[in-house]
Parts: structure tokens; sequence; C-alpha cells
């Protein structure tokens, strides 16, 4: 290719050692360089993410089976004899309290994925091991970093999912033959807390127990009050808020309608994907802002 | 001459109401080696952020291979080695790794960059070191693997943010010869040190930054012929009798620099000054002639001395 070849004979065959001739051909090279990053950079920072990860496969697939089994075990198994004993096997929302609480442990696992790896990983890349930074070196551009971490994340989650559904139908579950597609109401409330989570997260300049409130005031007690163990109606309605924000409960309520054909209005099965969607797009619109900003200071 | 690599003209960066780059022009040829010194907060990293094309400027022209760097961004990068002042290694992967990792952001295949990264870990001299955690490695190392990874893509331009500050001697000497193998090799470098002897070392050519704004430009030669004398005489009568002495002292040398330790005179001949200060009944404590160096250019344009 003429383009990165060293300055030479020119189209007339005349001997072109002219500068420009030089300074072209670096720029030509530049542009024909800079083709795939363009295109690919958001997944070359996946892979990046991927070899990363791939050092705690072990605790990922441990956690990814563990978790799911203990779960399932003692709400669904242990706590489901009490509720089932005492409200009868098809008093919650007409199904075994096994059945209820199955599609919900689901939804906050994905949780529990998205709020450990877009908070800690994001205040690492900016800060404290500040691999963004050498990345934004590169070809890549800042809102490619945050692609790929969101691809990344999304793909990590995705695996979780998957192994927490195949564990609901070994548990006999899952009644519904649409009910595998609640790993996706699981994946969309995960991405939409993790986008918001990720944009705010890359706000702090310093950690000083920010991340940590977020643990305990935020996560903890969106899994309690999103309708995970009981229906959310069960509280008074000056409480019910919290479950119409958190995108747990929306999640939970939307793998509900997968698993069991939990009757719903449909209008409000709507209002589920189109808030966790509205979520996902605000956070990660605005991480990709930050990211401009930030890296570009 | 060639047409330049880079060409900066009246470039600033402003945050908020303060100028940490203050119009500053330059250009560097193609294969030339170019320095920026300057002390700390000179806006030295500032300048090689944007030529970087990662910050952006507030004002002013800039092109890196002919290229507008708020509008090329991956274009230029992708032409750039990058070797930042603080090593921003993933502490999280092996040695190797980093290097893996890193070439793939160039869209390079798989393949080609695992071949470079065993060519670089041998121009670093990191072989053994290829299934090392990052964090086992020494200062050195640390900067020769970030050197190593800068180089990755082949670049044809290899911006260096105060490469060698924080390392021992022996590991500043190590990095000097790998990149001035390079600068061999014609690759274009830009470094920014407060070095003195990094600078002499290393570039062909070099402007003195300080406070933003450029004082002077030449050769390091040119430099010192310009703003310096042949020699120095350092002189030490005892840091509370420095001030005191030097007032006896007009007359003597082109020029004399009374700083807190020291008393520094400038003439073409250190040995006869010396002769002309004993002779005149004053006995330094010690003394030492040496030749002029870039730490007296600085302190001639700035009255103040680079490392503070």
């Amino acid at each position: 290719m003429s383009a990165t070849a060293p300055a030479g004979r020119g189209p007339k065959g005349r001997l072109e050692t002219g500068p420009t001739d030089v300074a072209s051909a670096g720029t030509a090279r530049a542009l024909a360089a800079a083709r795939m990053p363009r295109r690919w950079g958001a997944w070359y920072v996946a892979l990046h993410r991927f070899r990363v990860m791939k050092s705690y496969t072990g605790t990922v697939v441990v956690a990814g089976i563990g978790n799911p089994l203990i779960y399932l075990y003692a709400l669904g198994v242990g706590l489901a004899t009490i509720v089932d004993a005492n409200v009868g096997d098809r008093a919650v929302g007409g199904v075994s309290y096994l059945v209820f609480v199955a599609p919900a442990l689901l939804a906050s696992a994905a949780i529990t994925v998205s709020s450990e790896e877009f908070t800690y990983p994001i205040m690492l890349g900016y800060k404290w091991n500040p691999t963004f930074t050498g990345m934004s070196a590169s070809p890549l551009r800042p809102t490619q970093i945050v692609d790929g971490v969101v691809i990344s994340v999304s793909i990590r989650m995705l695996v979780n999912l998957v192994l927490f559904f195949l564990l609901i139908v070994v548990f006999g579950a899952a009644p519904s033959p649409a009910a595998f597609l609640m790993i996706f109401a699981g994946l969309l409330g995960g991405l939409a807390f993790g986008a918001v989570l990720m944009a705010y997260t890359s706000t702090l300049e310093e950690d000083t127990g920010q991340l940590a409130m977020v643990m305990r005031f935020i996560v903890l007690p969106m899994t309690l009050f999103s309708g995970t163990f009981f229906p959310l109606s069960i509280f008074p309605v000056w409480l019910q808020w919290i479950g119409w924000i958190s995108p747990l409960w929306h999640s939970t309520e939307l793998a509900r309608v997968f698993s069991y054909g939990y009757g719903e209005p449909i209008w409000l099965t709507i209002v589920h994907v189109a808030y966790l969607l509205a979520l996902t797009v605000v956070g990660w619109v605005w991480a990709r802002r930050i990211a401009i900003r930030r890296l570009g200071r | 001459m060639p047409a330049p690599v880079i060409v900066a003209r009246d470039l600033v960066k402003r945050y908020g109401e303060f100028a940490a780059v203050d119009g500053i022009s330059f250009e560097v040829a193609p294969g030339e080696s170019f320095g920026l010194l300057g002390p700390n907060g000179a806006g030295k990293s500032t300048t090689m952020r944007m030529v970087g094309a990662v910050s952006t400027r507030t004002a002013g022209e800039l092109s890196i291979l002919g290229l507008d760097p708020d509008a090329f961004g991956p274009e230029i990068r992708s032409q750039l080695g990058v070797v930042p002042q603080s090593d921003n290694l993933d502490t999280e992967l092996r040695v190797r790794e980093n290097l893996l990792v890193y070439g793939r952001y160039f869209g390079l295949p798989a393949k080609v960059v695992a071949k470079r990264a065993d060519e670089l870990l041998a121009f670093a001299q990191l072989e053994e070191k290829g299934k090392a955690k990052v964090d086992a490695l020494s200062g050195g190392m640390k900067r020769r693997l970030t050197i190593a990874r800068a180089l990755i893509n082949d670049p044809s331009v290899l911006l260096l943010d105060e490469p060698t500050t924080g390392l021992d001697p022996q590991a500043r000497h190590i990095l000097w010869d790998r990149l001035f193998r390079l600068k061999e090799q014609g690759t274009t470098l830009l470094l920014t040190t407060h070095y003195m002897d990094e600078a002499e070392q290393l570039c062909d050519r070099l402007v003195v930054v300080d406070k933003g704004a450029i004082m002077a430009e030449g050769t390091p030669a040119e430099l010192i012929r310009r703003y310096s004398s042949r020699e120095v005489l350092e002189v030490r009568f005892g840091s509370d009798r420095n001030v005191g002495v030097a007032e006896r002292l007009s007359g003597i040398g082109e020029r004399t620099e009374v700083l807190p330790d020291r008393i520094l005179i400038y003439s073409d001949n250190g040995e006869a000054e010396l002769e002309r200060i004993t002779d005149a009944g004053l006995h330094p404590i010690t003394s030492l002639v040496r030749r002029s160096s870039l730490e007296d250019v600085f302190l001639r344009l700035t009255g103040r001395s680079l490392i503070e």
C-alpha cells in the first residue's frame, strides 16, 4: 500500500523526497490504523475485562451455583414449608412460595453482580489503578471504555443468570414455558441499576465510604422492599413508592410474569420494561458523558 | 527541513481561571528528539496530554501528523506511544498480559500482538518476567514495561512524560540506553523532564518551560552558550556567610548567583576565578569547577533552580 510505504517514486516516476510526502504518509497511516479501533474498541475493552475476570472465574462459578442453591433451598424450600403450611400452597399470587420467590431471587442475583462490577472496578479504572487513563491514551474513545465495561459485565451477568435459571428448573420452580425469559428480565434489572450506579461511581473523585453506603442503604433495603420475599401490596401505600422506583421490583415482577404467568395488567408489564430500559439508557449516557469529561481533562 | 510531525501554535489550556499552558508554540520534526524542560507544575504534562490527543485544548492550533486532535483523536493516538508520568499498568493482569490487551486496543490481530509482546519483553529486558505480577516488579522494571507497552503499536512518535523520575541511577541509564536505541531507529521522541542530565543526554532540541510559557528554545549546547558561560565555579563559605562574601566578589567572573548553600560564579575559566578569590584573601570551605549545564540556563532564565 502506498500509504505505508516510505517516500519513494511518485506517480510520474519522479523521485519524491519532499517533506509533505513523509507527513502525508504518516497521516494516511493514521487514518487507516484507526478504522478497527473506531469500530471494535468497546469489544477490545470487554476482552480486557474478561481477562481480568478470568482471575476470579472460580469465584464467579462457585458463587454462581452456590448462591442460588443456598437461597432456593433456604427460602424456597425451608421458609416455604412454613409459608405454604400457614397460608396454603397457592396463597401467594396463586402459586407456591418457591415459585413466587424464585424469580425474585434470580433478579436480586443480577443486582448483586451489578453492584459488584459497576462500583469498585470503576473506581479502580479511574483512580486506584487508572487503567482507563491508560486506555484513553490508545485509539479507544472514552465512550468505548464505558461500553466495553457494560458489555463485559452483561455477559458475566448472563452467565450467572443462566446458571440460576437452570437451578430454578431443577427445583421445579419454573412452570411456564416462557420462564426462560426471566433471564432477560434479570439482565435488564441488573443493567438498569448498574448503569446508574456506574455513572454515580464515575463522578466520585475519592471513595470516602460512599460505595459502602450505597451497599448498605440502597442495595440492601432495595432487596427487602422490592416485593422480593412478599408482595409489595402488603406494605401501606406510603411505603410502596420504594418498590415503584426500585429497578429490582420492576425486574422481579417482570420475571414473575414470565415464570408463572403472574396476572398483572399488560400496561404494567410494559411499564416494567420501559422503566428499566429508561434507567439503563439514562445511566449509560450519563456514564459516557462523565467518561468524556473526566478522561479528557 | 521536513514537514513537522507536531505543530503547536499558541497552545492554551485553562482550568477555570488558571492557565496551565499559556500560549506555547513549538514544532517537532520527524525523527527528532524534542524536550520540554521545566519544574513541576510548569505545564509540561498538560502539554503532553494535549499532544497525546487526550486532553482538549482551550485555544490555539495543534496538529499531530497533520491531523487536528479534536476531530482525529483515535487516528492520532493510533500512531503514538505514550509513557505517562505515573505507571498505569493493569495490576490485576500479569506482565505479558498487559502487553497483549494493550496491543489489541490498536486493532492489531492477536497473533501479531503476541509476537511483538515477546520481542518487546526482550527489548525491555523482561523476558524472565512475562508471567510475573506487575506489583512484583521494581520501579525501573515497571517503567520499562510501560515503555514496552507504548511500543506495541510500533509508534512513529513516542511521548514520554518524566520517564525516569523516581528511578535509581542504574535503572535510569538502562532506560536512557533503550530510548537512545529508539531514537537511532528514527522514532520521534517528545519528552518532558526536570532533569538536566536527561535533557542533555536525550534531546536534540528543547524548550525551557516555566509557568505555562516557553522561556527559551534551542539545542542544549546553544542554550548553554546563550544563557551561561563555559564553566561554573561553585564555592561554599558556609550558609550564614555566603551572602556576606558574595558582596566582596564583585568583579570576579561574568556573573554570580547566590544560592542558600553556595555561590555560583560564571566564567570561561573557573580555575582562574578561584585563584582571584583566594588572592583576595577569601578561603571557601569547598570549591568546584564544572562545565555549565542546563540547570544554569534555567537558573538564569527564571531566577529559580529546577528542583525545589
